[in-house]
């Protein structure tokens, strides 16, 4: 068929419609290998909630668990630790969290439900190395003489306070990620699921 | 054509041969108009092809290639293939067109086979494209074979076995290449890493070579078509043969119908009956592979059943090497001999439309014998059956040796000089 | 005309000549009963049960979750509190504790996983279901036997009768049928805690569940399919309106 030969209207019709349908069937096929793409039965079983008992935490002690293969930290704060919160409030870039980097019920000073309690992944949101505690306050951490205390860390020397805030000026742009978590009971928290979809 | 769509393609016209190819190969390729039922097979061989190589991507990322025992105490391989099946999304869906699509291919390429055979295609000057076609089928045998040790069930395992023993009946080399072909003294992980590396990239790519290396030598002389005329020899004022039509538009829109309807007829299958039966997808198979236990009764997949009845048909030992020597090569020798009918058909005629009734008898009798040997290699053997098997591997094996002189002592009808279209 | 007749009489000679060697040798087949297979959840459902309680002990379901349950309408909660042995979680796939080494030297071969095993007993004799219906129900004491069971259709099986609570005991009279086989005939020497009725309808739902287990996506695939093959036919009148719109320029 050269360029300049013009296409009967009912070839056109034809032409589009058979074409049309045939998209649809491409289309179609393609939905079951795209759906494989997709994490299975087996990765979703691997990636679901983790109970996480909390009971033999003393206070001011950190305990850490695995869930989808990242580290989840389950803090116990002291009320000093607590305190040190407005301390730091000034010194953090984002301190009422603004950023969606935790569930609306961890959008609040201490990041979460049970001000005692936090629970966070500890991962930098920088590059993805797992920051370390520098709980003690001041130069005991060797973190100088005004460290509140906090997380640093050691691979491009980010800060977070104690409840997962990002210091000013630092190489992570954001608060450390809340997961989606509830409490089962008083010290039983199921992170991963928080009843919402 | 907006000039800029047109400047784009001179540029690339200017440095790859794009337009001449379209040209080439589908608007200015002629093709005879006279294509019938039997010429729909080459594309949907072709879309077969597709189906495999895109399905078995798709596999290929959550199929694991190792025999040993998982905590189950199942093969990792059987359990990856279950997992594809539940556990995927779609999966199911995917590896079922695989399994389908080989036994579709295979269907596909025997009628593309036979339409050759009918229509005098393998005759000069189309001798290559049927040798690339026998070869490209032989590495199809290949490919189905290592294929099908992967889901590692009882059939993969022993079929597997069974085939990989046959070797050492090679006389001096056969024990050392059976051991090279399995990498163990038995079928084993191995053996099952090997043969996915040759089935996942090796063989598919020699599949390719030869499939393009097919299609290159047919467009290089022109389709033959069922009147067995050469429509060359008639051409008009401009040089394009009188009873040729563009590839494209006539036949892509043709074949279009056709892919349709052999899409409806594997849906039906993929979707109503995925076992086919028990021959498709062997039930035996949903067993995982015990190399302590043999199953009652080993049969390859139906596609190689007629070639199989060969091989069980040789029962004599002759100049001292034993009958399973003799099995292997009058089985190598029932593919290869495939390959030698373009010099076997000396009839003065292409087409079996103008044959005479000696050679249209010689292809009804080898055509029931080769429907016979394939019945008779999926069931055990008995020495009734054996004597059958072996009247119909002579008899396939004459249809071939005795060519030269039926062919040539038979009365023909007159070739028409143009083609016969309604 | 003459060479016509002649043609046919060969042809015909040709066919003829083969057939009867098709039939020589068939093999000695399996008289199975007929099961009756459900899909319906409630039959599912009292399948799995049994199956839990009745097979999970020494057969594995290894490629199966049991959060696939919900498939045939039990909720996740349902499925932890009836279904689940304690420690298993709802998204653990169906294992046994017991090993292939240890099952071995107990029961003389593993117990087979049960996955797919509808899918594998298929034969010429009749499908996977069929099999499995009649081989739970015709199981008879032998005291030959290391487990005190044998079966009818599998000869010295290792297994014993799992379920012998809920048939109660069979005993056979074994005779010689004329071809050499031979001829069973079992009746019931202490009824278990259902009756006949009862015991065959739980196999039934029993061996639904196992069909369902073999492919659970069966029922969904076949509606695809339905669908597909609509569609195909659609698309079939348009590509043949649109070749014959081409051809018609062909002559």
């Amino acid at each position: 068929m050269s360029v300049d030969q013009k296409m009967d209207s009912g070839r056109r019709n034809l032409l589009l419609a058979t074409s049309a349908v045939g998209g649809v069937a491409a289309v179609a096929t393609a939905v079951p290998f795209v759906a494989s793409l997709t994490p299975s039965e087996r990765a979703k079983a691997a990636g679901a909630p983790v109970e996480v008992d909390v009971s033999k935490l003393a206070p001011g002690e950190m305990m850490v668990a695995e869930w989808r293969g990242k580290p989840v930290w389950a803090l116990r704060r002291t009320p000093e630790m607590l305190a040190s919160l407005d301390k730091t409030e000034d010194k953090v870039t984002d301190p009422d969290s603004d950023v969606p980097q935790q569930p609306d019920y961890a959008k609040n000073k201490h990041r979460s439900i049970n001000p005692e309690y936090l629970i966070a992944v500890g991962i930098c949101t920088h590059l993805g190395c797992s920051p370390s505690e520098k709980f003690k306050i001041g130069a005991e951490s060797g973190m100088g003489t005004d460290w509140p205390g906090g997380f640093f860390c050691p691979c491009h020397g980010s800060l977070f306070d104690l409840a997962g805030r990002v210091y000013k000026s630092m190489p992570a742009p954001t608060n450390l990620e809340i997961p989606p978590h509830k409490y089962l009971a008083d010290t039983t928290i199921l992170v991963g699921d928080d009843g919402k979809a | 054509m907006t000039t800029k769509s047109q400047a784009v393609l001179n540029w690339i016209d200017e440095r790859f041969p794009l337009t001449s190819s379209i040209k080439g190969h589908l608007t200015e390729y002629y093709a005879p108009k006279n294509f019938n039922f039997w010429y729909f097979f080459g594309s949907l061989a072709l879309l077969a092809l597709v189906i495999q190589i895109l399905t078995g991507i798709f596999l290929v990322m959550h199929y694991k290639p190792d025999a040993s025992l998982n905590a189950a105490g199942v093969p990792v391989a059987f359990a990856s293939v279950e997992y594809i099946m539940r556990e995927v999304p779609g999966g199911w869906l995917i590896r079922y067109l695989h399994s389908t699509g080989a036994s579709a291919f295979f269907i596909v390429v025997y009628l593309h086979m036979f339409r050759g055979l009918l229509y005098g295609s393998y005759r000069k000057p189309r001798e290559l494209i049927w040798i690339f076609g026998t070869l490209i089928f032989l590495a199809l045998m290949a490919e189905a074979f290592m294929g099908y040790l992967l889901p590692w069930g009882q059939m993969s395992f022993w079929g597997a076995q069974v085939i990989v023993n046959l070797f050492s009946a090679i006389p001096v080399i056969g024990p050392d290449l059976s051991l090279v072909i399995r990498g163990d003294f038995v079928v084993s992980d191995a053996t099952l890493n090997r043969f996915f590396s040759f089935h996942v990239i090796a063989v598919p790519l020699v599949l390719i070579g030869l499939v393009a290396a097919h299609i290159i030598a047919l467009h290089e002389v022109g389709s033959n078509n069922p009147d067995g005329v050469e429509i060359k020899k008639k051409k008009d004022a401009n040089g394009i043969p009188l009873d040729g039509i563009p590839f494209h538009p006539y036949y892509t829109v043709k074949d279009i119908v056709g892919v349709v309807v052999f899409l409806f007829f594997f849906s039906a299958v993929v979707f109503f009956a995925p076992e086919g039966g028990g021959y498709f997808l062997e039930y035996n198979n949903f067993i995982p592979a015990d190399p302590l236990k043999t199953p009652p009764h080993i049969a390859p997949v139906w596609y190689f059943t007629p070639f199989y009845s060969i091989l069980r048909a040789v029962t004599y030992p002759l100049f001292g090497l034993d009958a399973k020597f003799w099995g292997v090569v009058a089985m190598g020798a029932s593919v290869v001999i495939i390959a030698f009918l373009p010099w076997l058909d000396r009839s003065p005629v292409k087409s079996m439309r103008y044959k005479g009734p000696i050679f249209k008898f010689a292809v009804f009798v080898f055509i029931i014998c080769f429907f016979i040997l394939g019945y008779l290699g999926v069931l055990p053997v008995s020495p009734g059956r054996t004597l059958v098997s072996q009247i119909c591997s002579v008899l396939y094996f004459a249809f071939f040796l005795l060519m030269p002189w039926y062919s040539k002592i038979d009365k023909c009808k007159a070739e028409p000089e143009r083609v016969n279209f309604k | 005309m003459k060479m016509r007749v002649i043609n046919f009489i060969k042809r015909a000679a040709a066919v003829l000549l083969f057939a009867p060697a098709l039939a020589i040798g068939a093999g000695a087949t399996l008289h199975l009963d007929k099961a009756p297979v459900s899909t319906e959840p409630a039959a599912l459902q009292h399948g799995a049960k049994l199956f839990v309680n009745y097979c999970l002990n020494c057969h594995s379901a290894s490629y199966v979750r049991y959060n696939q349950l919900t498939n045939i309408g039990l909720s996740e909660q349902m499925i932890r509190d009836n279904l689940l042995f304690a420690g298993d979680k709802v998204g653990d796939l169906m294992r046994v504790a017991m090993t292939r080494d240890d099952s071995k030297v107990w029961f003389g071969a593993p117990p087979p996983d049960l996955s797919v095993i509808a899918r594998a007993r298929a034969s010429g004799d009749g499908s996977g279901a069929d099999w499995l219906y009649t081989y739970l129900r015709q199981f008879y004491r032998d005291p030959a036997r290391p487990s005190g069971w044998n079966n009818v259709i599998f000869e010295n099986v290792g297994m014993p009768h799992a379920l012998w609570e809920l048939q109660g005991e069979q005993v056979a009279k074994v005779s010689d049928n004329a071809d050499g086989t031979k001829h069973f005939e079992l009746s019931l020497a202490k009824p278990g805690k259902l009756s006949i009725e009862e015991y065959d309808k739980s196999i039934a739902d029993l061996v639904s569940f196992l069909v369902w287990m073999g492919e659970p996506v069966a029922e969904k695939r076949k509606s695809i399919g339905t669908f597909v093959l609509i569609f195909l036919a659609g698309f079939f009148v348009l590509a043949y309106a649109l070749k014959k719109n081409y051809w018609k320029d062909i002559h």
